[in-house]
């Protein structure tokens, strides 16, 4: 089309300047310290001084042999399954009910999405306080009344289930808000016509909702997926991977490795275990969304 | 005939009641709790407060550093979306006109650096920041939050730059404006409402940042609001109504912006989500 190859060639110098900021930025920020990463991940880096040493995969070999490892990949796995289970039920579930609730519809989706949009910290800290403190939280007022067992924080079998039951509380709104807003597309032309053919309820869900929300549930599915191996903030504040490495997740267990130890090469190391996941679920979504994009 | 929905619809209302008091009943103890003592406070967490006794508020605002707080939280949330509104509104009017050949390469880098993880270039840049002074800095901190930010800003700039129609870019041009008055006077007033949700989802994810303010922040002069109340977390752990006071202090502002605001940032939500 000659329109558009005038515009491309209109002024071919300056476009490369209008992007270079935001390019320059993502280099200077991700890019390049991304790739000394990886390089580091095979040094005995400390983090302080640039005396390094080339060791090979023995960063490697050290985290495979460390039990704490064993139990971190365990805890995000299961961390994972929990994310996938549960929001997405909450969400979908909700997100349903909400669709023939027009009216009452934004009120809603307002109330669940409070706890999302406070900062970690305060959430964080809020349940530590005034929920699971065992002096003078709910949990011990409870236990005082004989209605609940020890507090869950200082169980090791429990204590993981209780910090991401925090995080869930505060992401699964999120999630209910995208699944509305993608049922909300559904053609309502093919909605009457299955009613009109006498479809049930659950059948117009499973063959007009659930077909037309299907790239939205893979794209948060996929997201959750890479997000649960990264996850930080709530464990690293209620628990700090406490009690006895009982809640240590990948994330805690880097970061202890970088601030606490001086061990950069290790946590490197874990970062690209953590990122290599990832970065393949990453690169798998932007080549199946690369023809989208191209449109 | 009107009944019987109305009371086919109740069982659906009675989960989204509970749901509801789920998502909020902790956030209510937060509130009713910050005007009592903590000898209250363990007594009875449920009970309501005698008095509106507002000294566990100056308390916690003393305590928790909230003045300095404040301002440091203004200064990165500022230049947060100052940085990312420029690079986005440049790069999503580049990549949505396809105006450079090479726009589907540098599509699929921000398409990748959505899910490019905080964790692949944490500690390098950690030691960077540190030999080049730029630790304990909120604006240079902005920086990264920025840069974490970016793709997704692109991506809503791109969907807004989309919606143009090409042939107004045409008539401009015709008309004889050059790329800056093109910019400026055509294409930001059309994309404003972009803009707006851009800075109110940005402006709100740097204002909850975690890891790399407490990472990069360690001089409690360049605490951020919320790094400045964690401060307060071993010191006051038995003062459970001071606490719960410096809670409320974080917590009313950004409930009030949020509801004040909330069309747009559910717009960007959902936006952000499926298109980025």
């Amino acid at each position: 089309m000659p329109t558009a190859r005038a515009r491309r060639i209109r002024w071919p110098g300056k476009y490369y300047l209008l992007i270079a900021p935001a390019l320059l930025l993502s280099a200077a920020v991700v890019l390049v310290p991304g790739i000394l990463t990886a390089v580091a991940a095979f040094t005995n880096w400390n983090g302080i001084s640039l005396h390094v040493k080339w060791v090979g995969f023995s960063n490697f070999a050290t985290i495979f042999d460390d039990p704490v490892f064993r139990t971190a990949i365990a805890n995000n796995i299961r961390w994972a399954a929990l994310f996938l289970t549960i929001p997405v039920a909450l969400g979908l579930g909700t997100g349903l009910l909400l669709l023939s609730r027009p009216r009452t519809r934004t009120l809603y989706q307002v109330l669940f999405l409070i706890p999302y949009v406070l900062a970690p910290v305060t959430n964080a800290i809020l349940w530590l306080n005034i929920i699971y403190d065992p002096v003078s939280g709910l949990w011990a007022w409870l236990q005082g009344h004989g209605l609940v067992g020890q507090v869950p924080l200082g169980d090791s079998h429990v204590v993981l289930y209780a910090v991401a039951s925090v995080d869930m509380w505060h992401f699964w709104g999120f999630l209910m808000v995208v699944y509305l807003a993608a049922l909300r597309q559904t053609p309502q032309d093919q909605v009457e016509a299955a009613k009109v053919d006498g479809a049930s309820t659950f059948g117009v869900f499973r063959h007009i909702y659930l077909p037309n929300i299907m790239p939205t549930l893979l794209l948060m599915f996929v997201m959750e997926a890479i997000f649960s191996f990264l996850s930080f903030d709530y464990i690293h504040l209620m628990t700090d991977g406490g009690p006895a490495n009982a809640s240590q997740v990948l994330s805690t267990y880097a970061y202890n490795f970088a601030f606490s130890e001086y061990e950069f090469g290790i946590a490197a190391a874990v970062s690209l275990i953590m990122s290599f996941f990832g970065l393949i679920m990453g690169a798998v979504y932007a080549f199946l969304s690369r023809r989208e994009l191209a449109s | 005939m009107k009944l019987r929905r109305a009371l086919r619809s109740v069982p659906g209302h009675v989960v989204l009641i509970a749901l509801a008091v789920l998502q909020l009943f902790p956030i209510a103890l937060v509130f009713i709790n910050s005007f009592k003592t903590s000898l209250e406070v363990a007594a009875d967490p449920l009970s309501l407060p005698h008095s509106l006794d507002f000294s566990n508020f100056t308390t916690a605002w003393t305590y928790g550093h909230f003045g300095t707080g404040f301002i440091n939280s203004f200064l990165l949330v500022g230049t947060t979306i100052v940085i990312v509104l420029v690079c986005a509104f440049l790069a999503g009017y580049v990549l949505a006109g396809k105006k450079i050949r090479t726009w589907s390469l540098v599509t699929m880098y921000f398409l990748a650096a959505v899910t490019i993880p905080i964790w692949l270039f944490l500690f390098p840049l950690y030691f960077e920041y540190s030999k080049l002074h730029l630790l304990n800095s909120p604006v240079a901190v902005a920086f990264i939050v920025a840069a974490i930010n970016l793709p997704l800003a692109v991506f809503l700039m791109r969907s807004f730059f989309l919606k143009i129609p090409p042939a107004l870019e045409e008539a401009a041009i015709v008309d004889g404006a050059g790329i800056g008055s093109l910019l400026w006077r055509v294409m930001l007033p059309i994309v404003s409402p972009g803009l707006v949700t851009v800075a109110i989802l940005v402006g709100l994810f740097a204002w909850n940042e975690y890891l790399i303010t407490s990472t990069f922040l360690n001089n409690p002069g360049s605490y951020t609001a919320t790094l400045g109340y964690l401060t307060m977390n071993g010191t006051f752990t038995n003062q459970q109504g001071i606490m719960m006071a410096g809670a409320v202090i974080l917590i009313l502002p950004v409930l009030v912006i949020f509801i004040a605001v909330q069309r747009f940032f559910i717009d960007g939500l959902v936006n952000g989500a499926t298109k980025g």
